[in-house]
């Protein structure tokens, strides 16, 4: 099955993959650093467990990013 | 309409060249005022084009003092401003590349309690914070006295940008909903930043400033540029003002600015 992550294609080999196994898959250290949106929808951490990944679908990883000051 | 003295006309003679910004956008660069929060490496480049820019009134606000592990990236400071306060600093150098440009400095660390004043009156702010609940507090903020803003963040070889307008285009609690836990968070300062991807980011951060007061272009609304220094790969992220956000979706739960854990407040 194929979907887009971070803009690029990516082939899932597993069956039914939610958005925390994708995490997992894209091996991010931090879970609680990075918010996600499905299809240009923000997805709440608290739901990535039954959130499953239909072919097509478009996932972006957003990073908090703090930085600047000191 | 303000009569340019030849000296102006000469100083902005390559904006005034701009089909985009011409004399009538030199005009509003001077009337307008735009403030920076942060005085470190977002907000150094951002203050030296703004002013550089002639933007006429600048606010900076920032409590640190310069430290020497500042100098790395926060190109307004000095080796000889070490220990004196950021905001001096930074407006002793935006004063020295165009005294037409008048500096409000604002030595205070911002929190819920004096934000509101602080922000009130200025046309555009600029994220150049380096915490998440100051990030998010300036994002309410904006969004409640409807300020156009810039965020930014830089992290090792990263920069991110967004551009707010209130009301009409998705804001940072859209797609950041609240500050991540503290223990999870590298700053710059445990992690590490190429100094250079400070100016890049501050760079786009007043260039969203000049656009924004001239009208000149498209701002960066419900897109999040980010880059990736190590490859100079940029992508641009589509997002959208979400029907979900806690601050500017139909149903709002935060109707108030409150300070977030770890903010330190001290009001003079």
């Amino acid at each position: 099955m194929q979907i887009t992550v971070n803009g690029e294609t990516e082939e899932l080999q597993e069956p039914a993959v939610n958005l925390s196994r994708l995490l997992e898959l894209r091996r991010v250290e931090s879970p609680e650093m990075v918010a996600v949106q499905l299809n240009g929808e923000f997805v709440d951490m608290t739901n990535y467990p039954t959130t499953f990944l239909q072919a097509g679908d478009d996932v972006d990883f957003l990073y908090f990013m703090g930085g600047g000051s000191s | 309409m303000i009569d340019f003295t030849e000296e102006q006309l000469e100083r902005y003679s390559r904006h005034i060249l701009l089909d985009d910004v011409g004399v009538a956008g030199q005009e509003k660069l001077l009337q307008a005022k735009v403030i920076i929060v942060g005085a470190g490496g977002l907000g150094s480049p951002a203050a030296l084009y703004l002013a550089a820019a002639g933007v006429g009134t600048i606010g900076i606000v920032d409590s640190d003092v310069v430290e020497v592990s500042n100098l790395q990236r926060q190109i307004a400071h000095f080796s000889a401003d070490i220990g004196a306060a950021k905001v001096e600093s930074a407006a002793a150098k935006m004063q020295a590349i165009n005294p037409d440009v008048e500096v409000r400095t604002y030595r205070e660390y911002l929190c819920a309690a004096n934000i509101r004043k602080i922000l009130a009156g200025y046309d555009f702010v600029i994220d150049g914070t380096d915490n998440f609940p100051t990030k998010f507090l300036v994002n309410d903020a904006c969004v409640f006295l409807n300020i156009p803003f810039s965020h930014g963040g830089i992290l090792r070889f990263n920069g991110q940008t967004m551009t707010v307008v209130p009301g009409q285009t998705a804001c940072y609690r859209c797609s950041f909903r609240s500050p991540p836990p503290p223990d999870a968070v590298p700053s710059c300062a445990q992690a590490g930043v190429l100094g250079a991807v400070a100016g890049m980011l501050g760079t786009i951060q007043a260039a969203e400033a000049l656009k924004h007061i001239t009208g000149a272009g498209e701002l960066l609304t419900n897109t999040l540029l980010t880059f990736d220094a190590r490859t100079m790969a940029f992508r641009r992220i589509r997002l959208k003002k979400q029907e979900s956000c806690p601050l500017c979706g139909p149903h709002p739960v935060i109707t108030e600015l409150a300070d977030v854990e770890r903010t330190v407040c001290t009001v003079q």
